[in-house]
């Protein structure tokens, strides 16, 4: 009478169980799928507020009229500067936005009340950055006589192009992270390798192709690595969820009270949600490769 | 059939000076035919190229001149993608068994099968009568590590023919084996001889060859001195 087999055995006749750690590779891609996860919330931060620099840009250039310029000459005024070409935009701040703006420095009921008359202020939307944002209110001074234009577009450009650098950076750091996690795979194929050496040839010489057996290698390699990758991004999320609420001043919004108030929602799940499957894919990649090109010194 | 012509086997040297990786040839000028379903012990002492001769018949190395023709297949003709459906038709028995340790002995003779794509029922159905050929069938769920030298060399050679390979090669099949096991595993090579199996057995072992007339290939140095 035949015995219980345990068939799950057979279906690693090299014994990758063994020989590919379920530990070391997975904790080696855990540390790197969280430095991606880092370097990947980067690059969405500081593309984010590259845009949202930008953005602000456009509509950041104001032109004021002092408060008792009559309706005729704000109506001139932005007439002149509709005409400009760089100028998308134009027109006249509404005075409960200019009080509302001011209410945290002048308390309620500015203006009158204060005893203050508040200048009619004229926001610009830009069709683009300007290069030389000092020749462009230059520009506006001679079209509006009598305004004052302030352009902190130079202060914003330059701010832009470090986020832009920033993102730069955190997306070349991605790829040395993969690269990184392309050669822990290799060597980590090329022990295991090692270890089934004499399994590796039997199977050979049993017929088995070499599709089939860098297949296994590869199979397992990528639950190893995808495993280590979901780790590593699960413990990513507090920390750029903790991130997210330290910017968030920056951004408009104000730091949370509790962490179920972090800014969960701000993260960039579907990216790192990418992360464990492009990590498998990796050690698929590189498994197959790697066992390949071993397998062609077999016959 | 299994043809060699004018064949020679270099392995690959240590890298030289000169970039000449090529060792010392180890079989010359080895001709001969053996028909199908023929019987042929493989004869000769120690360093004579037996094993090399068999590597070259399982399709493990490829000669550095000559023709080899397995199953009617001539090697230089084939290409590299081709070789794993031509080792399917090959069975091997080792002297040292090549067992599988981490696998049972069911899975250790599912292997070929699985290797080659078959249904599970039909891989139990086979192996389970593998095992009875073998008389092995209270070993399905044992390690190769708790059975004899000469229960595991039944498992090697029931794994060799698990797949009815048309050739069948066995080096130095009983040598770590005593006298009534390694008769025991004669037994079974000559069975697949009967059911039309060619079958080539490398041996030290004069008195099973004495015992078991039959043609022989004699080789000496790395050269073919007898046939017959």
């Amino acid at each position: 009478m035949m015995r219980p087999l345990r068939r799950s055995r057979g279906r690693d006749p090299l014994g990758l169980r063994r020989a590919l750690s379920d530990r070391l590779l997975p904790g080696l891609v855990a540390a790197m799928a969280l430095l991606g996860a880092l370097a990947l919330a980067g690059a969405r931060g500081a593309s984010d507020l590259s845009a949202r620099w930008q953005g602000g840009a456009a509509a950041a250039m104001t032109v004021q009229l002092p408060a008792t310029a009559p309706a005729a000459q704000v109506e001139r005024a932005l007439a002149a500067l509709r005409r400009l070409p760089e100028v998308a935009k134009a027109q006249a701040m509404e005075r409960e936005r200019l009080a509302a703006l001011l209410r945290p420095w002048l308390g309620e009921a500015p203006g009158a009340a204060a005893g203050l008359a508040l200048p009619v202020v004229i926001e610009l939307h830009l069709r683009r950055l300007p290069q030389q944002p000092e020749a462009l209110a230059l520009g506006i001074a001679q079209a509006v006589p009598g305004a004052q234009v302030e352009a902190h577009g130079v202060w914003v450009a330059r701010l832009v192009a470090l986020a832009r650098s920033l993102q730069g950076v955190t997306l070349a750091a991605l790829l040395l992270v993969a690269g990184i996690a392309a050669a822990v795979v290799a060597v980590a194929v090329r022990a295991g390798i090692a270890a089934r050496r004499e399994a590796i040839g039997i199977l050979h010489d049993l017929g088995a192709t070499d599709a089939d057996i860098a297949g296994r290698f590869a199979g397992r390699v990528a639950l190893l690595v995808a495993l280590g990758a979901l780790a590593g991004t699960v413990l990513a999320a507090p920390v750029l969820a903790g991130l997210a609420d330290l910017a968030a001043p920056l951004l408009g919004g104000q730091a949370a009270a509790s962490v179920l108030g972090l800014p969960w929602g701000s993260l960039p799940w579907a990216e790192l949600a990418l992360l464990p499957v492009l990590g498998a894919g990796i050690g698929w990649v590189t498994a197959q490769v790697t066992v390949r090109r071993w397998l062609r010194r077999l016959a | 059939m299994v043809r060699f012509a004018s064949v020679g086997l270099r392995y690959a040297g240590p890298a030289g000076a000169g970039g000449d990786r090529s060792g010392p040839e180890v079989l010359h000028d080895l001709s001969f035919i053996l028909p199908t379903g023929s019987f042929h012990w493989l004869l000769g002492p120690s360093g004579a190229g037996k094993s090399s001769l068999l590597r070259l018949m399982q399709l493990a190395l490829r000669p550095s001149r000559g023709e080899v023709e397995v199953l009617g297949v001539p090697l230089s003709r084939v290409r590299r993608g081709a070789l794993p459906g031509l080792r399917r038709r090959i069975g091997v028995v080792y002297q040292d068994f090549r067992l599988l340790p981490h696998l049972p002995v069911f899975d250790n003779l599912a292997l070929p099968l699985r290797i080659a794509g078959r249904a599970e029922p039909q891989i139990r159905a086979d192996v389970q009568e593998m095992l009875r050929w073998v008389g092995l069938e209270s070993k399905a769920g044992t390690l190769p590590a708790a059975l004899s030298g000469g229960e595991q060399q039944r498992v090697a050679i029931a794994r060799a023919v698990v797949m009815r390979p048309a050739l069948l090669v066995a080096d130095e099949p009983t040598g770590n084996l005593d006298i009534a096991q390694a008769r025991r595993v004669l037994a079974l090579l000559q069975e697949m001889h009967r059911l039309g199996t060619t079958v080539v057995v490398a041996t030290h072992a004069e008195a099973l060859v004495q015992e078991h007339p039959a043609p022989a290939l004699r080789l000496a140095e790395g050269r073919l001195v007898a046939h017959g």
